[in-house]
């Protein structure tokens, strides 16, 4: 009998959750922030902080695996803290999320035309190329990513390293 | 935002007289000739600051040397331990409604107030911690004394500053005033390194804030009071709540003129004691875990409850699916985040509670609460809160005594364990300042200190720390600092040579395995105590001889008094719901069987 209580700041689905913090940019700022998460055992996938338009403020865009029943409690106690002006979980409807990920592949002659097709389709820049190796950049949602990184499987991945996913509310929503 | 609250605040500040070492020099000398740590005492002193509560070291000489060279009003009282310092200034807090203010140094010093720090933190206590640091290019240098306070003590802080630039500190220590006593109060850490403290400051005494993340003024929901008005209409056995947010919010009239209005029942949790009258036909005192059998049979069989300023924490409500399952949940907090975080309620209001509970009282009448009313009075005689007067010495027999003898008008500041619980229900408190108690961090060692706070606080005023003999001898070093400055603080050892709550917790859910909790090697508390030059000690052995050493204790007030009272050794609290289960599980009395474990903590 107890009434479902919507947060409008939570997003309803569940799952993986991307919450961008707007905070103020003073030191320490980013412990407190994970000390919320950590104390109620939420594990960051992904972290992105950085300069606000104001430079006296920093956006943080983090991405969390956890609970989702305590995703409300994580939201109020992050938005309590002093330095935070604003703490909101976005959806893929309310919001635009995107990543970057630069992938180095063990490519030589024989392979490198396969490699820059795949590349193609995915929109990926090559941004290093050598005669055993080339470093592809791409950007995307997570999803396009994985696929990317699924079709390059059969090549010999060297290194993979990706930003993490940075978030802004679509129309006239804040972020 | 929180812009609103700083030009206000601007506006108050500005209207007060300058502060007198500034009038004579003139503003522009004086911000010249002012140090950093100059700088941290004249914001104290325009903070309204009486008294520091510390302890030196190398790396807070600056500030302490400051306390000398401003001249300042502000009280320096040297304690002990710092720890003790924290509780002191804790006391002080909970009973004037003002920030207490901590002083140490660095490293060791620092790291000894964390306890207090966390005590303040979990029971939404004021008060800025001012601690020494090394000297910022030795930050991270594992220098001698060097500890990273502000990383260590950053979850159990309100907020917290590591000082970079000797210009920041007017601004900040006006910040961690502001912060520290605004919405839900905490501790505030300023960590000042010493080079900076020693810099000369230039900038502005009374700078504007810069906290734009924090807003703590919450205007009033109608909307929300509406609705909670509606459901109470329905109620037919509504019972009120008050926790230490109605003291904080200093609401207690307001709590009394709604309860009266609504003819419901008002229990309070062990920090909300004082919030409303415990001799009052509408009370039926504690609840929770050791409250009374009427307090928690009426959350068993209320058909709405309302918590205004408690945080329907674990020690309330048992297990949280069971806990008033049927019942209509009402939540009026000032923490957003408490909102729905134990149990899920039904209406909730943000926002201060004296003004929530004014808007609120204008939308309701008197209920149909007789038969409710009368249903619960049945409990109140039928299941009384009691003990026998005769074999043993009893702790309830001793605070029975003193709640008669003191009409249950003084200041009671208890410690942690079997005594408090005792000393909760058997001392009715009447005045909103009259209980003081580690409720949330359940702080041994904390009673006396917090004594000695309040009775600065309050020096005309009676104040009794009720203590066990474990938690007394983690901080009765303060004795030194209440013999000192003349402080009439009555201490009421009750010693059973155990650390009792945890015996009886072996005793009914290990067996009666008694593993470190024997206290054997107890000093005479009476014969310690008279050490102290102008401490007085005392020693009860008789239930005959109560009141008569009650009396001496209280006749006493050229310094602290301690009542060494040999008392019954292994007694148990009733009633009681172990932790982790249902209220309907609550004991009255020794079970007859073995126990299951608890599934709670503790």
């Amino acid at each position: 009998m107890t009434t479902s209580i919507a947060n409008p700041h939570i997003a309803q689905s569940t799952g993986n959750h991307t919450i961008s913090v707007y905070v103020t940019n003073k030191p320490g700022v980013l412990a407190r922030i994970a000390q919320v998460f950590a104390r109620r055992g939420y594990n960051i996938e992904s972290l992105v902080v950085s300069p606000a338009m104001d430079g006296q403020f920093s956006r943080m865009t983090i991405g969390l695996s956890g609970n989702p029943e305590g995703m409300e409690q994580i939201i109020k106690q992050t938005s309590k803290l002093i330095d935070v002006l604003r703490c909101v979980d976005h959806t893929d409807e309310d919001a635009v999320t995107k990543e970057l990920a630069l992938v180095k592949i063990g490519a030589g002659a024989g392979q490198r035309a396969e490699v820059l097709q795949i590349g193609e389709h995915f929109g990926c820049k090559t941004v290093d190329l050598t005669d055993t190796s080339m470093i592809l950049q791409c950007t995307g949602n997570s999803e396009k990513i994985d696929a990317l990184i699924g079709m390059l499987g059969k090549f010999r991945i060297i290194e993979l390293v990706r930003t993490g996913k940075v978030l802004m509310a679509r129309g006239d929503g804040l972020t | 935002m929180s812009t609103t609250t700083t030009e206000s605040k601007q506006k108050r500040a500005s209207s007060n007289a300058p502060t007198p070492g500034l009038e004579v020099k003139g503003p522009a000398v004086s911000k010249q000739m002012l140090d950093g740590a100059q700088a941290l005492v004249k914001g104290l002193e325009r903070e309204g600051v009486e008294y520091i509560w510390g302890l030196s070291g190398g790396a807070a000489i600056p500030i302490f040397d400051a306390i000398v060279t401003t001249g300042t009003k502000i009280k320096l009282v040297l304690v002990r331990h710092e720890q003790g310092a924290t509780h002191i200034a804790d006391g002080y807090a909970r009973v004037t409604g003002r920030p207490g203010v901590v002083l140490v140094t660095s490293g060791p010093g620092a790291t000894n107030t964390v306890t207090g720090i966390l005590t303040a933190h979990m029971d939404s206590v004021p008060m800025v911690v001012l601690t020494g640091q090394t000297i910022s290019p030795m930050l991270g240098k594992d220098a001698f004394q060097e500890a990273d306070v502000f990383g260590i003590t950053m979850p159990v802080v309100k907020h917290s500053y590591l000082v970079k630039k000797t210009n920041d500190i007017p601004r900040i220590v006006k910040e961690a005033f502001h912060i520290s006593n605004t919405g839900r109060p905490g501790p505030v850490l300023i960590d000042i390194p010493k080079d900076i403290s020693s810099a000369p400051c230039t900038a502005e005494l009374d700078p504007p804030m810069d906290l734009p993340g924090y807003n703590p003024v919450i205007p009033v929901d109608k909307a929300r009071v509406m609705a909670i008005a509606e459901a109470l209409r329905k109620a037919k056995r509504p019972v009120l709540l008050a926790g230490h947010g109605v003291l904080i919010s200093r609401a207690w009239d307001s709590l009394r003129r709604l309860a009266e209005t609504l003819q419901a029942p008002v229990t309070t949790t062990l920090l909300g004691k004082g919030a409303f009258p415990e001799n009052h036909p509408l009370s039926l005192g504690m609840l929770g875990m050791h409250g009374t059998a009427y307090a928690n049979k009426a959350m068993v069989e209320c058909d709405l409850v309302m918590s205004i300023g408690s945080r329907y924490d674990d020690r309330i409500i048992g297990q949280a699916p069971k806990f008033c399952k049927d019942a209509v949940r009402i939540h009026i907090d000032i923490d957003a985040a408490e909102i729905n975080k134990m149990i899920r309620v039904h209406h909730w209001c943000v926002g201060d509670a004296g003004e929530i509970l004014d808007e609120l009282t204008q939308h309701v009448q008197r209920l149909d609460t007789n038969d409710w009313l009368n249903h619960l009075n049945g409990y109140k005689k039928k299941f009384p809160l009691k003990y026998k007067k005769y074999g043993g010495l009893k702790m309830q027999y001793i605070l029975d005594e003193l709640d008669k003898l003191t009409g249950c008008n003084a200041i009671i500041s208890t410690d942690v364990g079997q005594h408090q619980m005792w000393s909760a229900q058997f001392n009715k408190t009447t005045r909103p300042d009259g209980w003081l108690s580690s409720g949330g961090a359940g702080t041994m060692g904390y009673g006396f200190p917090a004594a000695i706070g309040a009775q600065f606080a309050k020096p005309k005023d009676q104040v009794w720390a009720v203590v066990g003999d474990g938690g007394f001898q983690m901080t009765m070093c303060e004795l030194a600092t209440a013999a000192l400055h003349k402080l009439p603080v009555k201490v009421l050892v009750l010693n059973n040579h155990y650390l009792g709550m945890v015996r009886q917790w072996q005793e009914l859910f290990f067996d009666n395995r008694e593993s470190g909790v024997n206290l054997e090697g107890n000093p005479d508390f009476a014969k310690l105590a008279e050490c102290y030059p102008g401490a007085k000690g005392f020693t009860l052995k008789r239930g005959a001889d109560i009141r008569k050493i009650l009396k001496r204790a209280m006749d006493y007030n050229d310094g602290p008094s301690v009542i060494n009272a040999e008392v019954e050794k292994a007694d148990n609290v009733y009633p009681m719901i172990p932790a982790g289960r249902a209220i309907e599980d609550m004991i009255l009395e020794a079970p007859k069987y073995k126990m299951e474990k608890p599934t709670g903590s503790t």
